[in-house]
């Protein structure tokens, strides 16, 4: 077969030094830099390029651009495997591998088009009606019907490519590189505004190549002297490939720019594939352009049946012959242009249907000029051909749209139609802005703006492009474009063209890609599906991939004729973003993989790490879990240094609790609000445990706080609620209590933080310091020292969540792995443990200490925790007035308990539901859970904590705990298992 | 009502022209009823379906300020499921996924409910010990629940990623097979229609812009299309519960937020499960188009404009993408908002006001369409009643003074 048949000798912005091949189906075919995949296989002569979506019917390259609704295709195959791509966006590149989807065994011969055989039994909404029986029976037919749907197939491996995620500012962002948005750009430019003009193709200049005889305003010297002038211009940005495909709020929009997708996997891989922008700009300029829609006529679907502006198109701009007998049928003016730039290249134009009885306009006078045969008020009825047109049947059509006289048929490889031009709107729309409906050019214009936005050229309804020119230059001075009366081509509107037979077979597409029909609108009408929202969703009008951007207005049309109302009392569907799919990949940037989220590390975890530790997350910190010995499991390493704590000394890493700094005349104030117990009397050098609640009586965190000085203070807060608490204490300060003179700084990452705990923790602490006096007398528990451990400068604070004498020790981070050295270190005569959360939690619960966010759930007041003691009797704190509601004084609150359980050797499972007798089958009175259950070595046996309805009134009451296939026994008690008298404590 | 079967399409499909009767009427507002209720989405319409259905009353509008089913129904992301942690919501959210079983063959309308089930993943320790509560809790209560390991959600979610070498691994899930999807429009059209031939008027574009209330007693409403009269009105408006109360004088625990959603290109079967993560925050399915339908969090601000901001999608893109790296090629085709009416517990209201004769149902916040056919049957009750049923008996607006909350935000923080 001769490459590029199709192809003309000269002409278009194609470089003919430079061939491509590709393959399409397994067929290896050839093009030219510059060509789309669409154009490429126009030029070999390939049309049928998909299957539909219900039933899978041939189609092919309806469009020149990104409106196209049906030539999809699977781009590559492996992890660059992309699906769903349209052929007419995709750059060619050399080895470029593509394939129709959704299509078995293939394209020509898929066996999914029965259901094209039976199409009558399953018009729109067809599956609301039936498939109900059996009950449940729907998963199953489900089954079948989605292998049927879908269209291309996902990657099946990790994306190798990389993306990224920019932020953009400027005074002007001008999105459109047409003439007009070219306008705009250069006087903005020229004003000194700092601007961005963006466009999805390539090359700027908009549709100027796909019109090349538009000469006088804007032979190439116009077009090239403005992009030359943009490009000398360093407060000018001009991005290509580059769609703006989202309007937010407050002039925030979102483009996704394509780096190197038209390179292929043979990009250089320092790019990123793709790189989204995020835009904030003060003012938008759309210069969008406008799409051409179909007519809507029986079988218009079929292969070779194409927008009259996109072959003209492929004529200009790609050098490329759709076919070689055209006929063209249209409602206005516009499709003359494309038959004489196709007759003028060799394209045999066998007939001009023009639905007006009496067209008008310059390019209709030409047409007639060049002896076009022009048949006037008429109409194509029908067309033939399987897998491409083969005839079409033309026939007149009268005034009030019914057919005249008789059909002829006329024999040809491609149709051209037009139905007018709806301005790109999308964006406009996403913006806020009100549309209104032209009657004139059968479109949606744009009226009221919401947001700092001005729209220019064909987008308006503006068609020559001088005129463009000039909307341009008047947004781009910032000016409301001149209220030019629209100057595109009328259109008389036929939606859709009556069909030469009526015998119920007719089908007229209006959405190609979802095959909805006119006879779909219409059903969808008579059964009440008439609201615009309705219809869309009943039918899938709109709802393919291309998101009805050529179907939407006809399909509004004929909704609007079937309920015999006024097109514009219908309305349109709301547009929502993105104009233009947007990678995944894109929209995630670099926050995948290892940066999906920050790691947060203490400046231990290198030892950590070394030493084998296994890891728990707890919000983004990684935290020692356990420090497992050669062959220890779990348990026996959380035993092993639960004892070594009990017994000796064990060091932890407490780096991560938050730490916030409170200083100022009012933090006491501050703190006697926030927290549930007075902090008046806290002396410098002191500490107190605190309860912090929400506005709902409930737990919210816990910490201790110690007094700096007279106006300041370290709070501390549980590891992963520590920004949370922030949060939240900012939220007061600044909204509720402007006026505490307080201030507060997160200073978490500033020290590092080594918990010693056990009965050899003075001992240890001795040797280490010369400034500090660790006596029981001089340092009591709850008060805090400054001096210098193991010479660095740290704050010692005497508390303890272990039960076991303990202090925490607080220096500089960058000596955290050093303290941590030096204690493991400090002296034979105590052999002192890491030990990690795990045996914290089994030390603090063996104490029945309480820990957030395990013994409470956002239920649980402090009273429910047994320790109305924090609750000040004599000031106001937040929840309090929460926690005197009827509810939080019914003594049936589940509250804390200790379980022992009958055999105790059995360690229940957190979060083992309790029931107050043998359990009896569903559903079950459940009167509370096991929040917390541990093996304690200290006590040989195993203990739990449990939240329980009536709480310690049940003491020594027996309670029933379903496990799996069995049931476990236990006893209420004081959930204080070890040393309840606090003796090793204050020791 | 013409009843619709596989024989009648066949017997369509050979017409010369398919006679199909409307689903619903158009009716022009009448001057009275004995029951109005505000609201035409699946919630509002349920109630009027089981009212006229399980009550006998025969005199009820359904009004609705634009096309029904066109709120939170239309918006949602279509996951049903009963697995809560509370007694009172498991009870309620169960008789809702019962209904559901049963409600394509009651409603005579394929709402495609699909029964593909429902994962919610372990990130974390603390997950996992929220899991286990929460499915011991959930199955003492007779409904179904399984936890699994990463192999085994490996084994009903072939494409997500189970490496250990990610942010946050993959530690376990918990499973509720009854739970899947189900097609919203069709919930609220199944509804409107099965209502409608029980003689309920459904009135779109109707906008409520008054209640009349007299003596502490509603008397009617006052709409874009005339004045009222109503012996009892319920109020069951997501979105704009708080607007509507106001109208008689109530104020409503509530925040109205943007919820935002989206959806792929479709694609062929690629993911059978529903999947959802609370840790990584992003929930998704694949409808039977072949649309990946993806959900995430609310936005923080308090707004009734149905869009949000573009943030929240990029956080539930990376999260996605931490699941199903596979994905990473794949296209956003549309993205939407619908505003969500938030309770401080997470739990709704359904129930009497301090007004007589009206009723409120609202406060769904973001897992409304789950409960449609529960709430309503619920609700209807209330109505006819004038009294709670036991199943929502515990979702008083007065729990909020009491205290007696339900609270369903699931586990706070983990935090040690």
């Amino acid at each position: 077969m001769t490459s590029q048949p199709y192809r003309l000798a000269e002409g278009g912005v194609i470089d003919r030094t430079r061939p491509l091949t590709f393959s399409f189906n397994g067929r290896r075919l050839t093009g030219y830099s510059g060509d789309t995949l669409a154009s490429a296989l126009l030029a070999n002569g390939v049309h049928l390029v998909g299957r539909s979506f219900k039933y899978h019917r041939p189609r092919g390259i309806l469009t020149a651009g990104t409106e196209e609704p049906n030539a999809l295709v699977q781009l590559e195959a492996g992890n660059r495997s992309i699906p769903n791509l349209r052929a007419t966006r995709i750059e060619l590149y050399n080895g470029l591998s593509a394939a129709s989807v959704n299509c078995w065994p293939g394209v020509r011969f898929d066996a999914g088009a029965l259901i094209d055989a039976v199409h009558r039994l399953v018009p729109a909404g067809f599956y609301y009606k039936t498939f109900m029986w059996p009950q449940g029976g729907w998963h199953v037919y489900e089954r079948l019907i989605r292998r049927m749907a879908g269209m291309g197939r996902a990657p099946e491996g990790a994306d190798p490519d990389r993306y990224e995620r920019t932020n953009a500012h400027c005074d002007v962002l001008i999105i459109g590189a047409g003439p007009a948005g070219l306008a705009a750009a250069v006087t903005a430019g020229r004003s000194g505004a700092s601007v961005i003009l963006a466009d999805e193709r390539g090359q700027p200049g908009g549709s100027l190549p796909d019109v090349a005889s538009d000469g006088d305003v804007t032979g190439t010297s116009w077009l090239g002297d403005t992009i030359a002038e943009l490009q000398s211009m360093t407060n000018v940005r001009m991005f290509t490939r580059t769609t703006v495909t989202g309007y937010f709020d407050h002039n925030f929009l979102i483009a996704v720019e394509r780096v190197t997708d038209h390179l292929g996997p043979g990009a250089p891989a320092h790019l990123p594939r793709q790189r989204l922008w995020r835009i904030r700009t003060s003012r938008v300029v759309l210069a969008t352009g406008a799409l051409e829609r179909p007519l809507v006529f029986a079988n218009n679907d079929r292969p070779g049946v194409m927008l009259a502006g996109s072959a003209r198109a492929y004529v200009n701009r790609f050098a490329v012959l759709p076919g070689r007998r055209a006929v063209v049928v249209t409602n206005n003016d516009s499709a003359y242009e494309a038959a004489l730039d196709l007759h003028r290249n060799g394209v045999e134009i066998a007939a001009v249907a023009d639905l007006r009885a009496v067209p008008v306009g310059p390019a209709a006078e030409a047409a007639a000029a060049a002896g076009l045969n022009i048949l006037r008020g008429h109409a194509v009825v029908d067309t033939n051909g399987r897998r491409r047109v083969q005839a079409v049947h033309v026939a007149g059509i009268g005034l009030d749209g019914s057919l005249t006289g008789p059909v002829r048929a006329l024999h040809c490889d491609l149709v051209l139609m037009s139905g007018g031009w709806s301005p790109a709107v999308h964006l406009f729309s996403q913006s806020g802005g009100k549309l209104r409906y032209d009657e004139m050019l059968g479109a949606f214009l744009p009226d009221g703006s919401r947001q700092h936005v001005l729209c220019a050229g064909a987008m308006n309804g503006v068609a020559e492009t001088a005129s463009c020119i000039v909307q341009g230059q008047d947004a781009g001075k910032g000016d409301v474009p001149a209220a030019s009366e629209p100057t595109a081509s009328t259109v008389d509107a036929h939606w859709p063209i009556p069909a030469r037979n009526r015998s119920g077979e007719v089908r007229q597409f209006v959405d190609f890609q979802n095959d909805v029909t006119a006879a779909d609108i219409s059903l969808a009408v008579s059964e009440g599906y008439q609201s615009v929202e309705h219809l869309k969703r009943y039918t899938t009008l709109g709802m393919g991939t291309d998101q009805g951007k050529t179907g939407n207005v006809p399909g509004i049309a004929i909704l609007a004729g079937s309920l015999g109302v006024p097109l514009p009392a219908v309305g349109t569907t709301t547009f929502r973003p993105p104009y233009d799919p947007v990678t995944f990949g894109a929209i995630a940037g670099r926050d995948v993989g290892p940066l999906a989220d920050p790691v947060r590390q203490t400046p231990m975890h290198a030892w950590h790490a070394e030493t084998g530790a296994v890891f728990e997350d707890v919000g983004q910190w990684k935290r020692p879990f356990y420090y497992p010995l050669a062959s220890e499991t779990k348990h026996d390493a959380v035993a092993r240094e639960c004892m070594a704590v009990r017994r000796a000394a064990g060091i932890m890493d407490a780096t991560t609790l938050g730490k916030i700094v409170l200083s100022g005349p009012d933090a006491v104030r501050f703190l006697n609000r926030v927290y549930t117990n007075a902090w008046g009397g806290l002396e410098v050098g002191r500490c107190r445990y605190g309860l912090m609640l929400g506005e709902d009586g409930m737990v919210l965190d816990d910490g201790v706080t110690a007094r700096l000085a007279e106006d300041r203070f370290l709070m501390t807060t549980t590891t992963g609620n520590a920004s949370r608490v922030l949060a939240w204490l900012e939220e007061w300060l600044q909204t509720e209590w402007p006026e505490l003179d307080v201030y507060l700084t997160s200073v978490t990452e500033q020290f590092a933080t080594v918990a010693l705990a056990g009965p050899k923790a003075r001992a240890i602490l001795t040797g280490l310091t010369s400034d500090i006096d660790v006596s029981a007398e001089a340092f009591p528990f709850m008060s805090w020292r400054g001096g210098h451990v193991a010479g660095f400068p740290a704050r010692v604070f005497r508390i303890s969540y272990s039960g076991e004498l303990a202090y925490e020790i607080s220096v500089p981070a960058r000596h955290g792995l050093e303290l941590w050295a030096v204690l493991l270190r400090s002296g034979p005569d105590y052999a002192v443990t890491p030990f990690g959360t795990e045996a914290m939690h089994v030390l603090r619960a063996e104490k029945g200490y309480l820990m957030v966010g395990q013994e409470t759930d956002g239920t649980v007041t402090p009273i429910d925790l047994g320790m109305q003691w924090i609750l000040s009797t004599k000031k106001d704190f937040i929840g309090r007035r929460s926690l005197a509601r009827s509810a939080m004084l019914d003594p049936l609150r589940k509250r804390l308990v200790g379980l022992r359980t009958e055999d105790p050797e059995l360690v229940l499972p957190e979060g083992a539901q309790i029931l107050p007798t043998a359990p009896s089958g569903p559903p079950e009175t459940m009167i509370g859970h096991v929040t917390s259950s541990y093996w304690s070595g200290a006590l040989r046996r195993s203990i739990a904590l449990a939240l329980v309805k009536g709480g310690r009134d049940r003491e020594s009451a027996t309670v029933h705990v379903p496990l799996e296939g069995r049931t476990a026994r236990a006893e209420i008690c004081d959930p204080r298992f070890y040393d309840p008298e606090g003796l090793r404590l204050h020791g | 009502m013409t009843r619709y079967s596989i024989f009648r399409l066949a017997r369509n499909a050979l017409a010369y022209r398919p006679n199909w009767p409307r689903a619903w009427r158009s009716p022009d507002p009448r001057p009275a009823y004995d029951v109005v209720i505000v609201g035409g989405g699946g919630h509002g319409l349920a109630t009027a379906y089981y009212l006229a259905k399980e009550h006998g009353v025969s005199n009820i509008a359904v009004l609705e300020k634009g096309w029904l089913g066109g709120g939170n129904t239309g918006r949602n992301t279509t996951i049903i499921r009963s697995n809560y942690l509370w007694d009172e919501s498991a009870h309620l959210y169960e008789k809702a996924l019962q209904l559901y079983e049963g409600l394509s063959r009651e409603l005579n309308f394929n709402i495609m409910l699909s029964q593909r089930g429902v994962l919610n993943l372990a990130h974390n320790e603390h997950d996992l010990k929220e899991m286990s509560r929460r499915v011991r809790a959930i199955r003492l209560n007779g409904i179904d629940s399984e936890m699994l390991d990463p192999q085994g959600v490996k084994a009903e979610v072939p494409v997500i990623n189970i490496s250990r070498q990610v942010r946050y691994p993959i530690l376990g899930a918990s499973l509720q097979r009854r739970g899947g999807v189900a097609r919203h429009d069709a919930v609220a059209w199944g509804f409107a229609r099965a209502a409608d031939a029980r003689g309920v008027d459904i009135v779109q574009n109707c906008e409520v812009t008054g209640l009349d209330v007299v003596n502490s007693r509603v008397r009617g409403l006052r709409t874009s299309r005339g004045t009222i009269a109503a012996r009892k009105v319920g109020l069951v408006a997501a979105g704009h519960s708080s607007v509507l109360a106001a109208m008689a004088g109530l104020r409503l625990p509530i925040e109205s937020h943007p919820l935002q959603a989206m959806v792929s290109e479709p694609i062929k079967p690629v993911l059978n499960s529903v999947v959802m993560s609370n840790t990584v925050h992003v929930y998704l399915s694949q409808s039977d188009k072949g649309e990946l339908v993806i959900g995430a969090g609310i936005d923080g601000y308090n707004s009734y404009a149905q869009r949000g901001s573009f943030q929240i999608i990029e956080g539930q893109m990376g999260a996605l993408l931490e699941l199903f790296p596979s994905f990473s090629r794949l296209r956003m085709l549309r993205q939407w908002g619908g505003i969500v009416d938030v309770c401080p517990d997470a739990s709704p209201i359904v129930g009497k006001t301090p007004v007589e004769g009206l009723y409120i149902n609202c406060g769904w916040g973001t897992g409304g369409f789950k409960a449609t056919p529960g709430s309503g049957w619920a609700f209807a009750h209330t109505i006819a009643q004038d009294r709670p049923h036991a199943l929502n008996a515990p979702f008083t607006l007065e729990r909020f003074s009491t205290g007696a909350l339900i609270d369903e935000h699931g586990a706070a923080a983990v935090a040690h």
